[in-house]
């Protein structure tokens, strides 16, 4: 999923000052599992924002509200709920939503309530990890589901830069050396030849270096 | 001396304070309960909200504190330990809105009647006269 992580409240206040009436949107999308912009969180900084101008003697409406999802139009088209009752939206998604909104809310000013981080995963309660670069170009099936380019600092493609030490990463020592892991897991798996095999030089354009992405699909377009 | 009365919002564990409030109000005072503390009781902390806690002072509260079970010997296991990390977030969120972050704390005590209970809601209230009224209030604006 996407991790995102709530901007500093006072990064938030300050975009928002000018506005009186503000609706915080959520999403109940990937921004609610990682609890960083679901309903909890909305209600949570909808209260965070009328303290906040109270303590500054402003005047604000702030309305709260949680879409299916802030990357569909169809779910987007749903913020005709709170008609006239905003001049401002603070959306809580992922950096998608906000984009969604801007692009479909010409006349409406969309603000980013979080910092969209990583693709990742809950490695333990509270904690989540990167795992994917969403580089476009998966390298999985060479590295045993291991991403390299993700989950090593280099995002390196033949092997260990040589400055790893114990298992871990010398530019973040509290983190495992990923191709460590690689080769641990192909060893295991009786597959270490694999990392006799010199990947080639690689084309970065899938991974965004060639502009904006996109996907299209005619089977599913009427 | 000032004459400002704060108004605390205390919550608590039904374990923690089911002895002390056994005699109900009358019985607090006659304990030393300081009257700027209104109880809200509840069956485990690890059920309050970070947004209810945020709400007491939406709705006017000085000060804001929570009593649960010792960390260690929750009657739900990690209920208090729960609680005090919604306090925790609670006193960043104050300092992040630059209000004092003691505003809100977190007492964990043990079950039974004690005078710890009613020594804590004494501290609280002497330390919100002394801080004086919330700017959460919007007043001094």
């Amino acid at each position: 999923m996407i991790i995102a992580e709530r901007k500093p409240l006072s990064e938030i206040v300050a975009m928002t000052r000018d506005h009186k009436k503000i609706l915080v949107l959520g999403c109940r999308g990937c921004v609610t599992v990682c609890s960083a912009g679901g309903e909890r969180e909305v209600e949570l900084l909808a209260s965070l924002i009328r303290l906040g101008a109270k303590k500054d003697g402003r005047k604000i409406e702030v309305q709260e509200g949680t879409l299916v999802r802030q990357c569909d139009k169809e779910y987007v088209d749903g913020l005709d709920d709170w008609k006239g009752k905003y001049d401002a939206i603070v959306s809580m998604a992922c950096g998608v939503g906000v984009n969604f909104i801007a692009n479909l809310r010409p006349t409406t000013m969309v603000y980013p309530a979080v910092n969209t981080t990583f693709y990742g995963g809950s490695a333990d309660q509270g904690v989540w990890t990167e795992q994917c670069a969403g580089c476009g170009n998966c390298v999985l099936h060479l590295t045993g589901g291991l991403c390299p380019v993700a989950r090593c600092a280099k995002s390196l493609m033949n092997g260990p830069c040589g400055g790893s030490q114990n298992a871990k990463c010398e530019i973040h020592p509290e983190v495992d050396c990923v191709w460590q892991l690689i080769h641990d897991r192909l060893e295991r798996l009786d597959r270490k030849e694999q990392m006799l095999e010199v990947a080639p030089i690689r084309d970065w354009r899938p991974a965004g270096h060639g502009g904006p992405r996109k996907t299209t699909r005619d089977d599913l377009s009427v | 001396m000032s004459d400002f009365i704060p108004t605390i919002r205390a919550f608590c564990c039904h374990y923690t304070s089911q002895q002390t409030c056994a005699e109900g109000t009358e019985g607090l005072k006659q304990d030393g309960f300081p009257e700027s503390v209104s109880l809200f009781r509840v069956p485990c902390t690890g059920k309050i909200q970070v947004s209810a806690l945020l709400q007491a002072f939406e709705d006017g509260a000085d000060a804001v504190y929570v009593v649960g079970c010792p960390a260690d010997s929750c009657h739900n296991v990690k209920g208090s330990q729960r609680a005090a990390k919604r306090v925790l977030a609670v006193k960043q969120a104050l300092s992040e809105l630059d209000v004092e972050p003691e505003r809100i704390e977190m007492f964990h005590l043990e079950r039974g009647f004690h005078p710890e209970f009613v020594t804590v809601a004494r501290e609280m209230d002497k330390k919100i006269q002394k801080l004086g009224p919330s700017p959460l209030k919007g007043e001094a604006a």
